[in-house]
């Protein structure tokens, strides 16, 4: 069994209200020193078998069309020790 | 980082520099135009101002030839107190109190992503009511989509009404109403119109100029980041080629809690007195309301670009001139007064630079860290652009379009076929509940909504003492438009008008949002220049203005364009919104009447589209002068409380206004169709300038005296039942047709929760 964690962020240039709603309530918390945040989204997938590249091409197609809007979104894939 | 910036001095010193005016969307003949009224190059940051304000979408070239006769043809009132050419129109209903209202397109970004798409087409129109100095008090939503069960439409819909509703919901604004249409011709192109209404009393109107050698610019709200750059020349100027290169720049995302911030303030500083000159960012962003606030001024103005707060630190000049970031405005304002803005905007924690000032010099200066970037007479970049003449024709297959009509179409003739073609359109999801759609809007906060979806129009009160309000309909039928663009658009402003007045409310002014496909099609441009003359021709004979409005070309995918869609809003008033005419059966024993005239018309009907699919022939015969006296009867009963309902015959004809009427409260009805009339004409025709009203027994000889003397037909069809009586219809065909609400009701909203739920 192999274990990959897909992490999605809203593309760079792409405003994001709620990063920003939490950089002012650090700010107000007393936490100085954050110059920015920016908030995603983490999948945590478990599956069968070796990470091969037929499997991971299989998750890029599913980050990119399910887990995603690539039309916002960035994700990137890793693979975490389970 | 370090980069060059091409200077006014470089463009001097380097004036044949290749430039890359075609990837911004401008023909070399415009570009020439450009190094003509500069005599010289274009620096970058000039060519990025120009190609975004010359673009289709900003600069209207191809329309305004057409949409001239708006004004020209413009009817004789006193209401309209600012007309077109202002960020929206304002009209006077009364009582010292102005209303503004505007409708726009957000079609082409809420197709590339619907959520955000449709949220920031609400936060664009809100901004330009609040740019006249309105407080915006509600939204309505035209929206068209492609076929119901086409996939594209179930990634399209879903995405658009949740950030319609996200958007609307989280500004606290209810939407009032709108339309829901499907037809394949949208696949691909979905219409995103958006219309917002704002109240204020006479002496709060501001208009977008930029007056006061020596005033301060100051541009407020969010940080400019780098979200939809070149959108407006990109997405809104091109068509969507299929397998072309993917010209898809970012998208703007919308905050609106920040753009309810940017109300609350703006309101304030407009109120104490603070502000000169005011202009919302769109699209375009700086580009536009610089040059704009500085062409409708006194000429000049001499900005500081690097004084603009960014997002993003990387951000180039040209970036900075072309973001189309949301929720920001930019206001003049003068040195005296300064402070106090600033710190009405620190109050509500809303971003304010003063990034500039009104000069003398006729000139829009732009500086960017000590050097000269834009150096330009701001008319020719706001309202001076390019003005085409495009070729049009009216298209070969019109005439074929025409000559097949209705009339072959097998049509039900017996009561068991009439029963199951009612049935079959009322779950047709042109006819069906909009519940799942509109439960998903809030239609009821800030406490002012009178009527709302389903209603005839959406109606806010907007004066909580007298009661005084106002309604507002949209329309549109595009099979009619396609059939006979110039009638079409008449048929589309007849509706909206019949709507507003059903409820009670006198009509007063227009507003429109005019969809089409790519002006560079002479078939296309023929079907706009007639949309456009009907309009006016109507406007001028039912005496209501045309205010303002938007027109969103390229709504096509290769050679096919969408049916040439005119939506009109139609706004009316009404003195005392307790006397406003609901369109539901309510008391039992009521006389149920038909005003108006039915003809065999059913050539681009619902009928032929739902069960032939069938598009052909003529639309019903406009008949404005008929649409006057009714409206006037219904205005006038209605404030007597005469009318105890009034529901509007457009969409499936009499059939469907009878479901519609019955479901509205859960209360039936027993008709009966006139014997010398065709039972399938009686119900499913859909002539126009006609109405279904109720009036109670005791005012009945006084309604009907009444429509007698004003030359209306009236047709006593049957009377109202009890609460959960079922709705029957007799001498269909020799027979009687009975239905039940429950299968009515179960039929009506269960096609779109199938559909998309």
């Amino acid at each position: 069994m192999a274990r990959v964690v897909v992490d999605v962020l809203l593309k760079p240039e792409i405003l994001d209200p709620q990063g920003k709603a939490v950089e002012g309530a650090l700010g107000r918390l007393g936490l100085s020193g954050v110059s920015s945040v920016r908030q995603g989204k983490t999948f945590t997938i478990d599956v069968d078998g070796d990470l091969d590249d037929a499997r991971l091409a299989q998750l890029h197609e599913l980050a990119s069309s399910l887990l995603s809007n690539p039309v916002i979104e960035d994700y990137s894939i890793r693979e975490v020790t389970a | 980082m370090s980069r060059h910036v091409d200077t006014v001095t470089d463009a001097a010193a380097n004036p044949d520099a290749a430039q890359p005016f075609a990837e911004l969307g401008l023909k070399p003949d415009e570009y020439q135009q450009i190094r003509e009224i500069l005599g010289r190059r274009p620096t970058s940051a000039e060519l990025a101002m120009y190609s975004v304000m010359w673009s289709e979408h900003c600069s209207y070239k191809s329309s305004k030839v057409h949409l001239r006769q708006f004004g020209d043809k413009k009817p004789e009132t006193d209401a309209l107190l600012v007309g077109i050419g202002e960020n929206a129109g304002v009209v006077d209903i009364g009582d010292g109190w102005a209303v503004t209202f505007k409708v726009e397109s957000h079609n082409h970004p809420s197709y590339v992503e619907p959520y955000q798409g449709a949220a920031t087409g609400i936060g664009g129109i809100v901004r330009d009511i609040l740019s006249m100095g309105a407080r915006p008090v509600a939204v309505m939503d035209p929206l068209r989509f492609g076929a119901a069960d086409h996939p594209d439409t179930r990634r399209v819909l879903p995405g658009v009404v949740a950030g319609i509703g996200g958007y609307g919901n989280c500004l606290g604004l209810p939407n009032i109403g709108g339309e829901v249409v499907f037809d394949s011709s949208y696949q691909g192109n979905p219409l995103v119109n958006a219309l917002c209404v704002g109240t204020m009393r006479h002496e709060d109107i501001h208009l977008a100029s930029a007056k006061g050698v020596g005033n301060l610019v100051v541009l407020y709200g969010a940080k400019t980041g780098g979200d939809g750059i070149g959108g407006v020349s990109v997405l809104a100027s091109e068509t969507f080629d299929e397998g072309g290169p993917a010209k898809r720049p970012s998208v703007q995302v919308g905050d609106p809690f920040m753009e309810k911030l940017l109300i609350e303030c703006t309101l304030e500083v407009l109120h104490a007195g603070l502000v000169e000159g005011i202009q919302d960012l769109g699209g375009a962003g700086i580009s536009c309301a610089t040059s704009e606030l500085a062409s409708n001024g006194e000429g000049g103005m001499h900005v500081r670009l690097d004084a603009v707060p960014l997002r993003d630190a990387t951000l180039t000049p040209e970036e900075i001139l072309m973001s189309e970031s949301q929720e920001r405005m930019c206001a003049v304002v003068t040195p005296e007064k300064i402070d106090a803005f600033l710190a009405i905007c620190r109050k509500w924690d809303v971003t304010a630079d003063v990034i500039g000032e009104v000069t003398s010099t006729g000139r829009l200066v732009i500086e960017w860290h000590g050097e000269i970037i834009v150096d330009v007479p701001p008319r020719t970049v706001a309202h001076d652009g390019p003005v085409y003449n495009r070729p049009l024709a009216r298209p070969d297959w019109q005439d074929e379009l025409i000559a097949s009509g209705s009339s072959e179409l097998a049509r039900p003739s017996t009561a068991v076929e009439i029963r199951d073609t009612i049935m079959t359109m009322v779950a047709s999801p042109n006819l069906a509940a909009k519940t799942w759609i509109t439960s998903q809007y809030d239609r009821y906060v800030l406490g002012n909504t009178v009527l709302a979806q389903p209603e005839d129009s959406g109606m806010v009160r907007v004066d909580e003492v007298t009661g005084r309000g106002v309604a507002v309909s949209t329309d549109c039928n595009g099979r009619f438009a396609k059939l006979d663009p110039y009638n079409g658009a008449k048929l589309a402003l007849a509706e909206a008008y019949r709507n507003v007045a059903a409820t009670g409310a006198a009509p007063l002014a227009v507003t429109n949002c005019l969809n089409f496909g790519s002006p560079e099609d002479p078939a296309v441009m023929w079907q706009f220049s007639e949309a456009v003359r009907g309009l006016a021709d109507g406007c001028l004979e039912l005496g209501t203005p045309v205010t303002g409005g938007n027109v969103s070309f390229y709504n096509q995918t290769g050679d096919t364009a969408i049916h040439p869609t005119p939506v009109v809003g139609v706004l009316g008033v009404i003195e005392d919104v307790t006397k406003r005419t609901p369109m539901g059966f309510a008391s039992a024993g009521d006389v149920v009447l038909l005003l108006g005239e039915t003809r065999d018309e059913l050539d681009g009907s619902e009928w032929a589209h739902v069960v032939h699919g069938h598009l052909g022939g003529v639309p019903p015969k406009v008949d404005l002068a008929a649409e006057m006296v009714l409206a006037a009867l219904l205005v006038e009963f209605g404030g007597t409380g005469a009318l105890t309902a009034a529901h509007d015959l457009s969409d499936g004809g009499v059939a469907q206004a009878l479901v519609e009427m019955a479901l509205r409260r859960g209360v039936g009805a027993m008709i009966s169709l006139p014997a010398e009339h065709d039972a399938f004409v009686a119900l499913f025709s859909e002539s126009t300038a006609r109405v279904i009203v109720t009036v109670s027994p005791a005012r009945f000889d006084e309604v009907m005296s009444a429509a007698a003397a004003a030359g209306v037909l009236v047709t006593r069809i049957g009377s109202v039942g009890e609460a959960g009586s079922d709705l029957v219809i007799e001498n269909v065909v020799g027979d009687s047709v009975t239905l039940s609400l429950a299968e009515l009701s179960q039929a009506s909203e269960a096609t779109l929760p199938a559909l998309f739920g």
